[in-house]
């Protein structure tokens, strides 16, 4: 059958052909689909290029052979080549005539050309006389072409007349030229600003389409300037009422719900005018609380209005009642089988926790599995639940599940993202700095190339500073053990350069303060670093930089300094560099060395990153210098501040890389900690490329300090990316997880456990749990139970168990809410049925005939008419009943097959979606339509009894998304 | 700026049916999202979401037979609402073809394409109405296109004689 069906389908094809497709283009395509290599393919399609190339360039070709020639340029570029040569004949062929024609020109332009290219100034014209031809169909064509061809310089050109089409009788046309004028604002606002009141105006056109249509630029309009439509709420909530009341024509309804694409968009702009506005808000509290009930959530389209809902009511001012509504619609939601639902129900928590965040606890168990789920997507969503919810409690769980993540994955977009959420949770919430230098290093570890270098510079800036407190020895332990993890580290084989700035930045300040490695270990280890990355100039600096403060307080200490020999070779070798700023370190290194104790002391401190430097801002000690200078007639010295543009010092290494070839020397490593960078180093000194010796110390003890610390431009820069260290615990040590169990799980254990009442001290409680957990659960469920309660914990009161026996008070606090939420169900139904009667008010699209505005009224066997006419209802019972064989191309459908057999019935797996209608014939259906309306009640009280019951509602509808064959 | 940014429709051996660009993405980037997103959704099992992150965007995708219908939308789009579309203009595609198949749309991408814009016009969804997509579409044709009824009637013969 299947068979045959194929070839008859050829067959029309050929004969098809015969019309308007000839035989080559068919054989084209045929063998492009039995090509077995994409190499094979690319010739065959080369082939065709050059037979198109020499085709159009003949002189008379019909018009009918020309257009096929422009569909086959389309084609060809379809499958990635290019085909530019046949633009041109693409934008002639909308000069043409005849609509057949031109529309096939005006398809090949859209496809072929984007706003920005040369050849649209040509159709311009053409546009402009097809805007204002009498045959509707040439306008749309047109207005097609406008809206993806015109750019802001065009638009001029045709805005006249796409406004005066705003009136035009077919309302094909101004649905067209409303999208035409929305492009326009997007493209560029200041064009048409003149003209938005016209959206207005076709917000009440009298077609249901060109409404539709209009909320599209509306959305745009109040997202960008809310407080000018706050005028229209009223407007817009009724239009919603009327829409979920059924009183657009039934061509509107899709899958049975009433125009659900226009809710969805009216309920997305209410989102936006309700946000923070109680006032406006409170005008929509009723129609979206309808619509919660009203909803089938057992169909695709049913549920994407329930989500666009509970996203509304997250957004507006909050109600209790809907948000009751929001976490029903998400718990069922997350109890879902299909994947899409349960992505939806973490996307739906993740909003609405915002504003609830007691909601996030009942589902904990949920958002686990979705956690620990091999499907991506929905691991990802769950990290982004996570990010959002976290807190200073659960931060450790949180950043070492991400961590994981994120060495696991190879996607470098989502890394760096991951990486970045990392990095901001752990600088906003760390327990303690060990904990966060533990993680940042992970993260460089893992991710280095690809954070913000300011991130390096905080932590360096953490390292030195410590807690800003007078506990020295905590201090000393924390760079210490610094120092020995980064020493451990570089044993690494690839480190990121990030990292290794920051690592060889570490050495230096305190890789020998604590006494516990040698000045020649250190040493050592950092050429070690300058040598394995040589290309890496950065890092060499950093080496270098190090390694002068290393020698600087062997000096200073009183110690012979002996310089390693890999390291006179290292020295020799920057001493010759190509890098300015290599050269330079390399020079200072050396006059370093050569210095007195008393000197490298007074200008190489020892711990001193932090020191606040006395600097003789007006630099009187150079007058003299300056005196002569400027009676030998040098330029005299300008200000910074009139010198803008040279000073771009945010980023060394940006700087580092221009360095040699601008203006020669960084300017960064000589700016002053904590200080705006008022006095520098003249520009005189500055300004030659050798390291030029000061004769005074005064200048020498200014410039080096400097130079140790970049920290010291982080500084600057690093206001806003600053660990936030107020309000969080300061202790030693890594807060273990189960600290944090005990007490959740202590606190839980109060309210839970009905027959056990524990009091007691928390230690001795928590061991009582974990008893009570592994006698009770199976291992991986006390796995899971411990997630969660390390990641709820903070805030849990109620601990969600799946052992029966101890379920009892949950359940019933759940029943209390239940019948709450019932009584608030039926209060709202009683509103809606008062509210029934008022007269529409602004906006009235029902067709006269049609009684159905109440639900309760509607006659099912009507609705069970309509149901059934053929034409209307597609791929529900009446096409499932009439294309009996596409149900059959269902069940022999072999996916693994050939071409041939894939070309088995498109539809095929989509009549399978309304399974209760197919399987269950009229009677079902009936069912199906008289549950709703006043039924809802029932299914709500029969849901909460299920759940008081303590089981899981199986799902509304399994058969959900079972058109994904495989 | 677009709600969609672009439309792909890709077979299961990856052969791109249909391309739609809504959003400005140069030849290179087209074939470089192409062959992503191609390697992305293909391999994925069957019961899995039908979203994809993809470039801090997103990609919903919906199998039909062997040919997979993809739309890229921002970040906090409506991804079921999306799906629907997608359903839509299967939909509309089924209803105006009768019985849509790959063939259909390998040998009359236009006429697909055709029907897209009539369904997203700049990257908005613009028609809900099924009855008048196919009703402005047959206006179109009919005004332009004869033959269109006697290979629909072969093609018609056919499929009765099929059952």
């Amino acid at each position: 059958m299947e068979q045959l069906k194929t070839i008859g389908r050829e067959l029309a094809m050929g004969s098809q052909g015969g019309f308007y497709q000839s035989k080559e283009f068919l054989d084209l395509v045929k063998s492009i689909g039995e090509a077995r290599s994409k190499a094979e393919e690319d010739r065959i399609v080369l082939g065709e290029i050059e037979t198109l190339k020499r085709r159009v360039s003949e002189p008379d070709i019909p018009k009918r052979k020309m257009k096929e020639y422009i569909l086959r340029l389309v084609y060809v570029e379809m499958l990635g080549h290019d085909a530019s040569f046949g633009y041109i004949h693409a934008v002639k062929m909308t000069h043409d005539d005849s609509l057949l024609v031109k529309r096939t020109g005006y398809l090949a332009v859209t496809l072929f050309l984007n706003e920005d290219h040369d050849l649209i100034i040509l159709i311009v014209n053409t546009i402009q006389k097809d805007l204002k031809s009498d045959n509707y169909l040439v306008v749309c064509a047109a207005l097609n072409a406008v809206c993806k061809l015109i750019n802001e310089e065009t638009i001029p050109a045709v805005l006249p007349q796409v406004v005066d089409l705003l009136a035009h009788p077919k309302e094909a046309v101004r649905k067209k030229a409303i999208m035409a004028l929305h492009r326009f604002y997007q493209k560029s606002p200041s064009s048409v600003s003149h003209l938005v009141s016209n959206f207005r105006k076709r917000l009440c056109d009298n077609d249901p389409g060109v409404m539709g249509a209009t909320l599209c630029p509306l959305f745009e309009l109040v997202s960008t300037d809310v407080n000018s439509y706050k005028d229209l709420v009223i407007s817009f909530v009724s239009i919603l009422k009327q829409v979920a009341e059924r009183r657009l024509p039934k061509a509107y309804d899709y899958h049975q719900m009433p125009a659900p694409f226009i809710q969805i968009k009216l309920l997305k702009i209410l989102a936006l005018l309700g946000s923070g506005d109680k006032q406006a808000s409170e005008n929509m509290y009723t129609v979206v609380g309808d619509i919660f009930r009203k909803c089938d959530s057992s169909s695709n389209i049913g549920n994407a209005v329930l989500y666009e809902c509970i996203c509304c009511v997250s957004s507006i001012y909050p109600n209790p009642k809907l948000l009751e509504s929001a976490a029903d619609a998400i718990s069922r939601f997350l109890k879902s089988d299909s994947h899409n639902l349960k992505y939806m129900g973490i996307d739906a928590l993740g909003r609405l926790i915002k504003i609830s965040p007691e909601i996030a606890e009942q589902h904990q168990l949920a958002v686990i599995d979705c956690l620990e789920d091999p499907d991506d997507t929905l691991k990802r969503k769950t990290f982004e639940l996570l990010y959002k919810m976290t807190k200073s409690t659960n931060v450790e769980v949180i950043v070492d599940r991400m961590i994981d993540y994120m060495i696991s994955i190879n996607d470098n977009h989502y890394k760096t993202e991951i990486a970045s959420r990392c990095v901001e949770l752990a600088e906003q919430f760390a327990p303690s700095n060990q904990w966060f230098i533990q993680i940042m290093n992970k993260v460089f570890e893992h991710a280095g190339d690809l954070v913000n270098i300011k991130v390096a510079h905080n932590l360096m800036r953490l390292i030195a500073e410590g807690f800003g407190e007078d506990d020295d020895s905590a201090d000393s332990q924390l760079r210490s053990s610094a120092v020995d993890s980064y020493l451990h580290i570089l044993g690494e084989p690839k480190i990121p350069s990030v990292f290794l700035q920051l690592i060889c930045w570490v050495l230096g300040e305190y890789g020998t303060a604590d006494g516990k490695y040698s000045a020649s270990y250190i040493t050592g280890k950092l050429s070690d670093v300058a040598e394995a990355y040589s290309n890496d100039e950065t890092v060499k600096a950093y080496a270098v930089t190090a390694l002068m403060k290393i020698y600087a307080f062997e000096i200073a200490a009183g110690r012979k300094v002996d310089m390693l020999p890999e390291c006179q070779s290292l020295m020799e070798q920057f001493l010759a560099s190509h890098s300015t700023d290599l050269q330079q370190r390399a020079y200072e290194l050396q006059a370093v060395i050569g210095l007195d104790a008393h000197a490298v002391e007074s200008i190489m401190p020892s711990d001193a990153s932090c020191e606040d430097i006395e600097v003789d801002k007006a630099l009187s000690f150079l007058n003299g210098y300056i005196q002569d200078s400027i009676e030998k007639g040098a330029q005299p010295y300008i200000p910074e501040s009139e010198r803008s543009g040279m000073l771009n010092i945010s980023n060394f290494r940006n700087q580092d890389h221009h360095g040699a070839s601008s203006h020669g020397l960084k300017f960064e490593a000589y700016e002053l900690p904590k200080q705006t960078v008022q006095s520098r180093i003249p520009p005189a000194t500055l300004a030659s490329t050798e390291f030029v010796p000061v004769p005074e110390p005064m200048s020498v003890r200014e410039s080096y300090p400097t130079t140790i610390v970049p920290s010291a431009s982080s500084d600057a820069e690093s206001t806003e990316l600053k660990l936030r260290l107020d309000g969080v615990q300061k202790k030693w040590g890594r807060q273990t997880h189960s600290p944090a169990t005990s007490t959740s799980s202590s606190t839980s254990k109060k309210t839970v456990n009905g027959i056990k009442q524990v009091d007691g001290s928390n230690t001795s409680n928590s061991s009582t749990w974990e008893t009570y957990d592994s006698r009770k659960h199976v291992e991986i469920n006390s796995e899971k139970q411990k997630l969660a309660a390390s990641l709820f914990g903070g805030s849990s009161k109620t601990e969600k168990k799946p052992a029966t026996g101890h379920k009892i008070s949950k359940p019933s606090s759940h029943m209390v809410e239940k019948s709450h939420v019932r009584k608030s169900s039926m209060e709202i139904a009683s509103e809606k049925k008062a509210l029934v009667h008022q007269p529409p008010d602004l906006l009235d699209f029902g067709e006269p005939t049609v009684q159905s505005s109440d639900p309760p009224s509607v006659d099912p066997f009507k609705e069970l008419e309509g149901l059934l006419e053929p034409t209307t209802q597609l791929g529900s019972t009446a096409a499932a009943a009439t294309n009996s064989p596409d149900i059959m191309g269902l069940f022999t459908e072999t996916p693994g097959g050939t071409h041939n057999k894939d070309d088995s019935d498109i539809l095929s797996s989509l009549s399978k979606q309304p399974v209760t209608n197919m399987v269950g014939g009229a009677t079902s259906t009936q069912v199906a339509q008289s549950s709703k309306g006043p039924n809802r009640k029932d299914s709500l009280e029969k849901d909460s009894l299920v759940r008081q019951m303590g089981v899981t509602p199986s799902s509304p509808n399994p058969n959900l998304f079972k058109d994904l064959l495989g | 700026m677009s709600v969609i940014h672009f439309v792909l429709l890709i077979s299961r051996q990856g052969k791109v049916r249909l391309t739609k660009w809504y959003s400005t993405y140069s030849k290179k980037e087209r074939t470089k999202v192409i062959r992503e997103l191609s390697g992305v959704i293909l391999t994925r099992g069957p019961k899995l979401c039908n979203f994809v992150e993809w470039r801090g965007l997103k990609v919903v995708y919906k199998r039909y037979a062997s040919l997979y219908f993809c739309m890229c939308i921002d970040p906090d789009g409506n991804e079921l609402e999306i799906l629907e579309i997608i359903h839509h203009y299967v939909e509309v595609l089924d209803r105006y073809f009768g019985s849509v198949c790959e063939l259909d749309l390998i040998y009359n991408f236009h006429k697909a394409y055709y029907i897209l814009d009539e369904i997203l016009i700049s990257g908005e969804f613009q028609e809900p109405s099924k009855r008048s997509i196919v009703r402005s579409v047959a206006a179109q044709d009919s005004l332009v296109e004869t033959a269109k009824e006697q290979t629909g009637s072969i093609s018609n013969i056919l499929a009765q004689a099929a059952k």
